[in-house]
């Protein structure tokens, strides 16, 4: 990405020394088309978990289905014990979280990537303001709405899984933990903000997902579109309809 | 110096003479041609296409461009099609048919071996180009498209849209990129040839100037293509683009290269009129509109109504009435020279009323406006941005512009100039269209020269040379041609005068077009010789040329262009002079049936002008080559 | 736009980027236009512009231009933040003045990219283009061998889709609307236009992958805002970028040895 002239005839430009090339995987991630899949193939993963979250949190409604017990809080006893006995308790469990957290890494490593490509592909700035004829406002922040679910991730454990920054954390009763947690007004307006910052990254994601793998085809481009729309909204609408629920008294739990 | 001009015609019937030249050359051996370096200036359609080929040979090319990239070329402009004589309509044609097309298109002045040849090859041209992956248009069995262009009456143009130049350009240009990163062809972009250097009687190489540093530096080469263009913007205003000049044909023919038939420009009728003083150049439409407009003008010369508002019998449909059988369809120089008349006896419409009106009306009330929008409809969108008026509701306005030069460096059979080792090629050369060019012939003949001439004749030269040392760039001929380009450049820059070049270049190309435009006269071109050098003068007095001489200085660059345009257009103006007669783009007022029509002379002008420079722009030195036909009946062009 | 033809544009105001080479860090310089006929084009304001320049003694302003009709694709600008112009679908060359207004600041800068250089005041490089063309941008066809024209068929949609990729006049504005600096629109028009014809299928999967690498070499990646579509003056659809992922997909993971790719 040289700034420089070289005057003199241009020749044998496609007569590369073969040198060595890396072992295969290796060598499509180093190359910023093979990052893109990277972003897709981990996007899809991570949506599909997004998607998956939503709908299981969804027992929030269901509430109580016993004296004391909570749909929510058996949810996760059945995550916890999924494919049990063919395989260990929590067994699968970590599988898909360490699946996760591969696909959220590389997802972060593949965009920290292209965004220094990207960088160094215009070193000097354009001088004047640009003006911006399709480039929406999700596209041109997705690095700003990733840093802020990046983030909300990293409370979000912290909160409901290790329980470090909840103030009724009990190991396993999790409906209790969300009325908790939500009936802080400033922690639910964050929970909030960073679902709409989800919306945003995945209405250019899911899109943008189709582009980057060469899933093209005219007749079913205009639905590509509809789709990311769709699931943007139905992620956020139902992610954050838990919080304002616990602050409405729709959700609740009485120890909390 | 003597100069004969052998034409060196192969021996033998009319069809066979390519073939028996071709069994006759001499040949380089393939691992001797890797010996010998050839360079290729100018990388249009029969640049590109040149060093693509000869770099497959074996040859080393070195190509020069003075654009940024060898596809900016102005090949890239031409819209409609390509000629070739496939016959895959079966409507009767033949290599023979497009032979005495084009023979009678060029108004029985070119010559006819080279003719029958690029009939011969133009078969080839279009097998090359689709298996290099043009897109030609399809029907939808998937075969190839044809339309029909004038001065024909079979349908053999191919094309790509209204961007056939382009698909093509583009064709050849990845074909001479793929040897570039082969490394077979050293590219040179932004480098402009400044003068042609000949050692001992032959071509010794070339000195150019790097438009980003002015830098002037020498190339030797056993051979130097000139593919250059044509001259079209000596008369400033013209559907060239905006850089396309004569410098390297100039340059080559103050060295020796004789300078043929200058005189024969062509104009082309569809041109959308200037709109004012500060107008950089002229937009051309596809002649196709003329399926469907026709062209009229008010009867009243003061008729100020919008168009609409001017009833039918108060129209004069000038082709209709004077052409009644080819109508709005006539050729080119015809209708062009309707325009002009038209505008010049007052009847001009437009603000400037230097136009004539092009009216859809009737065919949009035939067809209806979907079936026009879909024939034509990118070239209204074209016409309305340029205007900002709509041309289904007000007709169009159009007048001839220049296109397109008949004329250019005079080359024998083996397209070889009057210089041995340099040749020239395309629209530089002036051998193949006569006075007069049809439609979709030149994209045709660049590529043959190119792809399927050159390639052939530059062995039958080198042969010889093999393993004979050639001059090199200490030779002190190159060193005196680099002197005097950087002395010619500081002259520029040091004359400090009050006027930019292009003034020099807009008030010089106003005296060419009003007196050796369409229709000359003996008074107009006496006089446009008087007034050309006078202002040459001035030039050399009051050139304001800003900035230096060490970075990208496009003031200078034009200096330098517009200085060659001066002595050219003496010289069209001389070869307009001394031919007495009207043939194809060369209309001389004195010379015209009783209905106005072009009347050749026949006895006195069947031959090539080939001028020579004598050191003095005023006294060219006209040489003769005359044109011998053996199997066209010489006739009078009709299409009444 | 309107349907006059003769209107006048007064007081004018151009922010016009000046830099006298490739190390000169530049600024903006502002030139005053009093009048000009918005019959004029936006190249032709500047010739005027140029022209008094000249006559002042000043040195003109350098920009790249040539064809003035749209196809050659030499001419360039950044005008009001956007490449090429307001007008969708034209190079600047074809954009008139008619589409500004009396008293308006117009912004002229270069095209930005670090594999388009500032050569000197609006003039960029654009040479990387040809060297991606040059490690693949080609059907190898030495001249000379090819069959007749008619002997393989190719369906009228393919070939349109073909042409509709080959219209690129390669003017680099998809680089200069990139957030990103990604000439992805470029290649993938260039790889759409041979990869969909059935003569280039022989070098299909080489041409993809080497010119998809040499793309990356010198220019930004695609993350798919579209700005690249807007400002085509072909206006070539994004399309052929998901065509061109597609194929270097294809072309890594494709067995080497049963298609022979190299």
């Amino acid at each position: 990405m040289a700034q420089t002239f070289s005057r003199g005839p241009v020749s044998g430009t496609a007569v590369k020394q073969d040198g060595k090339r890396k072992p295969f995987l290796l060598d499509l991630y180093s190359t910023a088309v093979g990052k893109k899949y990277v972003m897709a193939i981990t996007g899809i993963l991570l949506l599909g978990f997004v998607i998956a979250h939503m709908v299981g949190n969804l027992k929030l409604y269901q509430g109580r289905t016993g004296p004391g017990v909570y749909a929510m809080d058996e949810y996760a006893v059945w995550l916890k014990n999924l494919l049990y006995p063919a395989f260990p308790e929590s067994g699968v469990l970590w599988l898909m979280r360490s699946g996760l957290i591969v696909a959220v890494l590389l997802h972060i490593h593949a965009a920290y990537g292209l965004t220094i490509i990207n960088r160094k592909a215009r070193s000097v700035k354009y001088q004047s303001s640009r003006d911006y004829e399709v480039a929406n406002f999700a596209s041109r922040t997705m690095r700003w709405t990733g840093i802020i679910v990046a983030l909300f991730v990293v409370w979000h454990l912290a909160d409901f899984t290790f329980g470090w920054v909840n103030p009724n954390f009990i190991s396993g009763e999790v409906h209790l933990s969300v009325v908790a947690s939500f009936q802080r007004v400033p922690v639910s307006i964050f929970y909030i903000v960073a679902n709409i910052a989800l919306g945003i990254h995945l209405f250019h994601g899911v899109w943008s997902l189709f582009q980057s793998m060469g899933w093209n085809n005219p007749r079913f481009n205009v639905w590509r579109r509809y789709l990311a729309t769709a699931i943007a909204t139905v992620i956020v609408v139902g992610n954050v309809s838990f919080p304002i629920a616990v602050l409405a008294g729709i959700i609740d739990h009485p120890a909390a | 110096m003597s100069i004969e001009l052998d034409a060196k015609i192969p021996e033998g019937p009319l069809a066979d003479k390519w073939d028996n030249y071709k069994e006759h050359e001499k040949l380089v051996n393939p691992a001797n041609k890797r010996k010998f370096k050839i360079i290729v200036v100018g990388t249009g359609l029969a640049g590109a296409s040149a060093c693509a080929t000869l770099a497959e040979l074996g040859y080393q090319v070195e190509a020069f461009t003075f654009h940024d990239s060898p596809r900016r070329a102005h090949s890239i402009a031409a819209q409609g099609g390509i000629n070739a004589a496939k016959n895959y309509r079966g409507d009767g044609d033949s290599i023979n048919r497009l032979f005495h097309d084009t023979i009678k298109g060029g108004d029985f002045r070119a010559r006819e071996a080279n003719v029958h040849r690029l009939a011969q090859v133009s078969v080839d041209i279009i097998d090359q180009m689709v298996a290099q992956g043009v897109p030609f248009a399809r029907e939808y069995g998937g075969l190839l498209d044809n339309r029909s262009f004038g001065g024909a009456q079979v349908s053999r143009t191919f094309y790509a849209r209204g961007q056939t130049g382009q698909q093509l350009l583009l064709g050849a240009y990845q074909q001479m990129a793929r040897q570039v990163g082969l490394g077979n062809v050293k590219l040179w972009n932004r480098m402009e040839l400044v003068d042609v250097v000949v050692v001992d009687g032959r071509c010794a190489g070339i000195v150019t100037r790097d438009l980003m540093t002015g830098e002037v530096s020498s190339h030797s080469a056993h051979a130097v293509v000139l593919a250059t263009g044509g001259y079209g913007n000596a008369f400033f205003l013209s559907t060239n683009a905006m850089t396309c000049n004569v410098t390297a044909a100039w340059r080559a023919h103050r060295k020796g290269a004789l300078f043929a038939n200058p005189c024969y420009t062509q104009i082309h009728p569809t041109c959308i009129p200037q709109a004012d003083d500060f107008q950089s150049k002229l937009t051309l439409m596809s002649e196709s509109l003329r399926n469907d407009g026709r062209v009229w003008v008010p009867e009243n010369p003061d008729d100020t109504r919008s168009p609409d508002q001017i009833p039918e019998a108060e129209r004069d449909y000038i082709l209709e009435r004077l052409y009644p059988s080819y109508g709005n369809l006539a050729p080119r120089d015809i209708s062009s020279r309707a325009a002009k008349r038209a505008v010049d006896s007052g009847r001009g419409v437009g603000p400037l009323k230097n136009g004539v009106y092009l009216d859809f009306s009737d065919a949009i009330g035939r067809l209806g406006k979907s079936v026009v929008e879909e024939r034509y409809g990118n070239l209204f969108d074209m016409y309305r941005q340029i205007t900002g008026e709509n041309p289904y509701e007000v007709p169009m306005r159009i007048y001839p512009a220049s296109h397109y030069t008949m004329g250019g460096i005079w080359v024998d059979y083996e397209l070889m100039t009057t210089i041995p080792g340099l040749y020239a090629a395309g629209e530089a050369n002036f051998s193949d269209h006569g006075a007069n060019r049809l439609g979709a012939s030149a994209l045709m003949q660049g590529l043959a020269d190119g792809y399927f001439v050159l390639p052939y004749t530059i062995s039958n030269y080198l042969a010889p040379f093999l393993n004979k040392p050639i001059p090199d760039t200490s030779h002190e001929a190159f060193g005196v041609a680099e002197q005097q380009a950087r002395d010619r450049f500081a002259r520029f820059l040091s004359i400090g005068g009050t006027r930019s070049p292009d003034y020099f270049h807009r008030e010089l190309g106003k005296i060419i077009w009003d007196y050796c435009g369409m229709e000359r006269n003996r008074q107009g071109l006496e006089k446009a010789l008087s007034e050309i050098p006078a202002l040459y003068d001035e030039f050399q007095k009051d050139l304001r040329v800003t900035g230096d001489g060490e970075s990208t200085n496009q003031t200078l660059e034009k200096a330098g262009r517009v200085e060659d345009f001066f002595e050219l257009g003496m010289l069209m103006c001389h070869d307009a002079l001394d031919r007495e007669e009207s043939c194809g783009g060369h209309f001389r007022s004195e010379h015209q049936t009783e209905e106005g029509e072009a009347l050749r002379d026949d006895d006195n002008f069947a031959h090539v002008s080939a001028w020579e420079w004598t050191g003095d722009p005023a006294r060219p030195n006209l040489h003769e080559e005359a044109l011998v036909y053996e199997e066209v009946q010489l006739q009078t062009r009709s299409y009444k | 736009m309107t349907t006059q033809n003769h209107g006048t544009l007064t007081n004018l105001t151009l922010e016009i980027w000046r830099q006298t080479g490739p190390d000169d860090p530049g600024r903006f310089v502002t030139y005053e236009i009093p009048e000009i006929s918005d019959g004029a084009s936006f190249l032709e304001m500047l010739d005027i512009l140029n022209e008094r320049l000249i006559e002042a003694g000043e040195e003109a302003v350098v920009f790249d231009h040539d064809c003035r009709e749209g196809i050659c694709g030499t001419c360039s600008l950044m005008i009001d933040g956007r490449a090429h112009g307001p007008q969708r679908g034209t190079a600047t060359c074809q954009l008139h003045m008619r589409t500004f207004s009396s008293g308006d600041t117009i912004v002229i800068e270069p095209f930005r990219a670090s594999s388009f250089p500032v050569i000197k005041d609006l003039m960029v490089d654009r040479a990387a283009f040809d060297r991606i063309v040059e490690v693949g941008g080609f059907i190898s066809a030495a001249t000379g061998g090819a069959p007749d024209g008619n002997l393989i068929p190719i369906p009228k949609p393919v070939a349109d889709a073909a042409m509709d990729a080959a219209a690129c006049i390669g003017c680099g504005a998809c680089v200069a609307a990139c957030p990103n600096g990604a000439a992805s629109l470029f290649t993938g028009a260039k790889l759409a236009h041979l990869n969909l014809l059935p003569q280039g299928q022989a070098e299909r999967f080489k041409r993809t992958e080497a010119m998809v690498e040499t793309m990356e070499e010198h220019f930004g990646s695609c993350t798919n805002h579209g700005e690249c579509e807007a400002a085509c003056p072909k206006s070539i659809s994004i399309d052929v970028i998901a065509v061109m992922n597609a194929d270097y997909r294809k072309a890594k993971f494709k067995n080497r040895k049963s298609l022979s790719r190299v």
